[in-house]
């Protein structure tokens, strides 16, 4: 159901930038979604659409970059990918892990005119 | 009127925001001839980004007035309310103590709050399913905290979202009751993740039950290598003491020290 709030959150961004950088309707949104972030794909897709109905977004596209989990073990100082937060480090199994990346939600650019 | 959110209010908003320095400019053109103009704007922003401004600005002003911020999360049920009272019961006569209370809908929470003996504040979420930074914000200026007190912020009951929205607390506490799976850990890992401290709240069930108390543990460092763990019953008292000692432990790290008794 956050998902909900998250689209609302990447609406209020993208008015505040169409008053920074003078456009007024948007065609594509690429967001970069993280493996390991609380969000999931289909459902943040589901909710822009109603979200976005009626405002400068109407009709755009949502395009989402997902970027792999990786992360580095604090054991065996390896770096590896990771799908879950309890994976376990393939070099020297410890649970020691850091995730460095994959955690993000971030919107990345836009299409406009 | 608050010039950030808009919302009626005057608070004052962190203008040091994390994504500042990222660059704003147009990335390029990409119109053909006999097409509207389009083109591509570059935004690298964190859709997070605005929850977790207000969550610095709340942080903020725990910091100043040396208030130690406790968000408890947990799914419906795990007993998060009678662990308050019971806390408040034990605490109250050495220090100030207040509750945020988050619920989709009524004020029952707060009100057992009240009858424990500590100023309450209900947020109802409606159809939200966590609280975010914003509404903690508007709840601190009316519940004029004191200073060197505790607040704990009794999270929407729900092991999925509120995860992912800090609200400018020092630490996340997670409460599961031994009447759940011992697998929970595994099977919401954001939550276990992002706290601090695991309460394993109704012990006194347990001879009731088939859960596995250590498999759960394990499951939860598996999640979370570094979390805290304390086992006790809000309903007996059994393990109360530890919970007191980590949140005096909290006040003192925070550099709000415990008043002698």
């Amino acid at each position: 159901m956050h998902e909900m709030s998250l689209c609302e959150s990447v609406l209020q961004v993208l008015e505040q930038q169409a008053q920074l950088q003078q456009f007024s309707r948007i065609k594509t949104v690429w967001l970069e979604v993280g493996a390991l972030s609380a969000v999931e794909p289909e459902a943040l897709r589901f909710c822009f659409g109603s979200v976005a109905q009626g405002t400068l977004a109407d009709q755009a596209r949502l395009e989402i970059i997902e970027i792999p989990g990786l992360a580095e073990c604090a054991a065996c100082t390896a770096r590896v990918a990771v799908q879950q937060l309890y994976d376990v480090c393939p070099n020297c199994g410890s649970f020691q892990l850091r995730i460095i990346d994959g955690d993000q939600m971030r919107i990345k650019e836009l299409e406009v005119e | 009127m608050c010039g950030v959110c808009g919302c009626g209010q005057d608070h004052a908003h962190d203008e040091q925001h994390e994504h500042q320095h990222h660059d704003h400019q147009p990335a390029g053109h990409s119109h053909a001839p006999g097409l509207s103009p389009s083109r591509m704007v570059r935004i690298e922003q964190d859709i997070l980004a605005k929850n977790n401004l207000y969550a610095a600005d709340n942080r903020r002003y725990f910091g100043e007035r040396g208030i130690l911020a406790l968000n408890l999360v947990s799914s419906p049920g795990s007993g998060k309310t009678t662990l308050l009272t019971e806390t408040i019961a034990r605490l109250r006569a050495d220090l100030p103590l207040a509750v945020i209370e988050g619920d989709q809908q009524t004020s029952r929470d707060a009100e057992r709050i009240r009858a424990a003996g500590a100023p309450a504040v209900q947020i109802n979420t409606g159809k939200g399913c966590h609280l975010d930074a914003h509404r903690i914000g508007h709840a601190l200026h009316s519940l004029a905290l004191e200073p060197a007190s505790v607040l704990f912020i009794e999270n929407v009951g729900n092991l999925v979202c509120p995860s992912a929205f800090d609200l400018g607390e020092a630490h996340k506490v997670v409460i599961l009751s031994v009447t759940e799976g011992e697998d929970k850990p595994l099977k919401y890992p954001d939550m276990f993740r992002a706290a601090d401290l695991m309460i394993l709240n109704k012990t006194d069930l347990l001879p009731y039950l088939e859960f596995d108390s250590t498999q759960c543990i394990a499951y939860a460092r598996q999640v979370n290598p570094r979390l805290r763990v304390l086992c006790l019953s809000a309903k007996t008292g059994e393990g109360m003491d530890d919970w007191l000692c980590w949140i005096k432990a909290a006040l003192m790290l925070q550099g709000i020290g415990y008043p002698s008794t």
